[in-house]
């Protein structure tokens, strides 16, 4: 069992957990991810790590009540148990030899967009973040993002709070401000980081993204993660997470994350009281 | 008793195929003591016991068999398990006709005797009526690590905790069992007998840690480090394998691994579990193992009105158990053999939407000694299809030898290790899957078996 430590709800959606797992801090690294399953009953359930702390031996996740499980996770408390955490999971990001970058996020993709701007500030990288989000209500880590890079832009889809626009136009004007990075990280909802492809490619950045698909175990064995990158069978859960953009078929990638959606409403309108189906 | 030469075996209740393809109960319900005593009655108890030697773990098959004859279980269970000690998982699972079966003189005219039925009865029984204490050994104040909680691991576990060692086993999902609990289903291995045999380990003082990523979240040379003095890798063979043909990457392709882990380790197919199953209407499983009839009847009691097999060879050249073929066809599951995918179809959303096959005529032999499949030019046809698993076999896991220097693999993943199990590494001892490919429940407990000894004497002379 593994204790959640410290809770914070980023916004109405959005919530931080500390937890308690020793192993996994000792050797976590960012773009590494862990597997978490509430209870018994629950399912396994893949997020990236935001942080963690090896003295305290706690890892920090960040994630949105999206499905059951996150939903059964957030409502647990500081204190309350978990029944499984394993990890680090995955291939810890490389940033080898990057003088200028520029790290997106999108939405609660901040909360892993974070940890790598944090990891290239401190090797010293110029790091240019932008963080993009639907409103003002939902913007998610806003002062520790700042704290990381060398220049900060903001963005929401509705001008609530910051540039009005998408992340992909905060790009393209960095980009014809003359600004070349060396490396584009690009991590959010899929469309995002498809566009952000888009964005690059015609410039040859290298475009890493960092991949969150359907998987069970995290360790190579069930397969239900591969994505086709470069026309190859590849697994998020070993090959991955990260990957060049620019080689991923994201449309598939869609298409396969949409596979259990109709089950997740049912099971949640069966959880609701309501009825199924 | 006077022996009994019928030319069957003594047949073994089992649940209808109409009502069992409908649920995850067990297929088969084990014989009455009767039964057994009757069976056991039909072994000629031949003085060369050829039956022993087909057995990857030498049970003294003619003398347990005599011990059930007399009604006397309890002594056949001590014979069964002085060289077994999984004696109710390998009686379900064992593949007896190409091993202790295949070699019995009664098979030369006729069934040869129920050797795996008798041994399940047995084990079966003395779980039901011997409730002895179990005795901790005393401890001999050595450290060993066992890497992986499948037949290998657990069979090498218990042979050392028996020996005295301070045993710990890592486990990288959530659950000890490995290929037992993740891979084999609820209604061929009950889940519960599984854990009986864990339990028993943690009785006599085995120490299971799950959530272990060896090769993630410590390295071999780390538990070395940590006091264990020889380490056993037991990791299976999880790597599943894809065809390489156009549309597996579909909405509705699944590997063997993720179908059957969805169902039987995360139990989708009960409610009140949260991972979900999608219930298909027609599936096709390509391949022609062990695995691929577990995949085919699993989806047959999700409900799918079709389920076929499709394989590219003929019957005769399937590697599943007989009796697993036989429980296939008698639950309704269609085979298409000499029968291979080409494609897989998917609709505008990209789901599955059929399968594009083609007719196979078998040629010459190839370096597996099978004859080799060749296809038929313009046999082309389209399976109505909404689902495809596939169940190719599977590959080790490279996340232990990747991580470790000194250890080494063949071409095929598979860890080098001799007669002894011993690696190329010092102290470091693998077997099961991890160093054959996937293969058999029973010869990875050999493994396992051979491991213990090999790990024991190492230490002992490393101490002398």
């Amino acid at each position: 069992m593994y204790q959640i430590v410290k809770k914070r709800q980023l916004n109405q959606d959005v919530v931080l957990m500390e937890v308690k797992a020793p192993y996994v801090a000792a050797k976590a690294q960012a773009g590494q991810f862990i597997i978490f399953r509430v209870d018994e009953q629950g399912e396994r359930v893949p997020l990236t790590v935001a942080d963690y702390d090896r003295e305290a031996g706690t890892v920090t996740i960040i994630f949105q009540t999206v499905g059951n499980s996150t939903k059964e996770l957030a409502e647990l408390g500081e204190g309350d148990y978990i029944q499984d955490f394993v990890g680090p999971l995955g291939i810890a990001s490389h940033f080898d030899g990057v003088k200028k970058a520029c790290v997106i996020g999108g939405g609660v993709g901040c909360a892993i967009a974070y940890p790598q701007a944090k990891a290239l500030f401190h090797m010293g990288v110029d790091v240019d973040l932008i963080a993009g989000f639907r409103n003002k209500d939902i913007v998610i880590l806003e002062d520790e993002m700042k704290a990381v890079c060398n220049r900060f832009v903001l963005c929401t889809d509705d001008g609530s709070y910051g540039k009005k626009g998408f992340v992909t136009q905060a790009l393209q004007e960095l980009l014809d401000e003359g600004n070349r990075y060396d490396v584009v990280v690009a991590i959010g909802p899929i469309p995002m980081m498809k566009f952000v492809c888009e964005v690059t490619k015609p410039y040859d950045i290298k475009t890493m993204v960092s991949l969150n698909p359907i998987m069970i175990d995290g360790t190579g064995m069930c397969g239900g993660c591969r994505v086709s990158v470069g026309g190859q069978i590849k697994f998020a859960c070993v090959d991955g997470p990260d990957f060049d953009g620019h080689q991923v078929d994201f449309d598939e990638l869609m298409r396969r994350n949409s596979f259990y959606r109709e089950q997740e409403r049912s099971k949640e309108c069966r959880l609701i009281g309501g009825k199924g189906e | 008793m006077p022996r009994n030469m019928s030319l069957t075996k003594v047949p073994m209740p089992e649940q209808d195929p109409n009502v069992r393809n409908k649920n995850f109960e067990e297929v088969t319900l084990g014989y009455t003591p009767e039964m057994a005593m009757e069976e056991a009655n039909r072994c000629l108890h031949c003085p060369k016991m050829p039956c022993v030697s087909g057995c990857p773990v030498n049970i003294k098959i003619p003398d347990f068999i005599a011990k059930v004859a007399e009604g006397d279980f309890k002594s056949a269970y001590e014979i069964i398990t002085s060289t077994n000690s999984l004696p109710a998982i390998s009686g379900r699972v064992c593949p007896q006709e190409s091993q202790c079966e295949g070699k019995c003189v009664r098979g030369i005219k006729g069934e040869p005797v129920a050797i795996g039925r008798l041994e399940r009865f047995v084990a079966d029984w003395a779980m039901e009526n011997l409730h002895d204490e179990v005795k901790k050994p005393t401890p001999n104040g050595h450290k060993v690590a066992i890497i992986g909680a499948g037949p290998s691991g657990l069979t090498c576990a218990g042979d050392l905790v028996k020996l005295g060692y301070d045993v710990t086993i890592f486990e990288a999902f959530h659950k000890a069992g490995g290929v037992l609990v993740y891979g084999i289903p609820e209604f061929r291995l009950p889940k519960a007998i599984v854990q009986k045999e864990i339990d028993k380990l943690i009785a006599m003082g085995v120490k299971v840690e799950t959530n272990m990523v060896i090769g993630k979240v410590l390295s071999i040379d780390e538990l070395f480090d940590m006091g264990y003095e020889s380490i056993f890798i037991g990791s299976g063979a999880g790597l599943p394998g894809f065809m390489g043909i156009p549309g597996e990457g579909l909405v509705g392709v699944y590997s063997a691994n993720e179908f059957l882990t969805r169902i039987n380790l995360m139990k989708a197919y009960e409610d009140k579990y949260d991972t979900p199953i999608h219930r298909s209407k027609a599936v096709a499983v390509v391949g022609g193992g062990n695995v691929a009839m577990d995949a085919a009847r699993c989806a047959k009691r999700l409900g799918a009105e079709h389920v076929y097999i499709v394989y590219r060879r003929s019957e005769a050249e399937m590697p599943a158990r007989k009796e697993e073929i036989h429980h296939a066809k008698e639950e309704g599951i269609e085979f298409l053999l000499l029968t291979n995918p080409t494609k897989i179809l998917g609709d505008e959303k990209g789901w599955v939407c059929g399968m594009e096959c083609a007719k196979m005529e078998l040629g010459e032999p190839d370096a597996s000694g099978r004859r080799r499949p060749v296809k038929i030019e313009g046999s082309e046809f389209v399976l109505d299809v909404d689902a495809a698993i596939m169940a190719l076999g599977t590959s080790p896991n490279p996340l232990i030898r990747s991580t470790t220097t000194g250890l080494e693999a063949n071409k095929r993943g598979c860890l080098i290790a001799d007669d002894t199990m011993k690696t190329t590494k010092e102290g470091v001892y693998a077997g099961g899957d991890a160093v054959t490919g996937a293969a058999t429940v029973i010869l990875a407990m050999g493994a396992g078996k051979t491991a213990a000894e090999s790990m024991d004497r190492y230490i002992r002379e490393k101490n002398q």
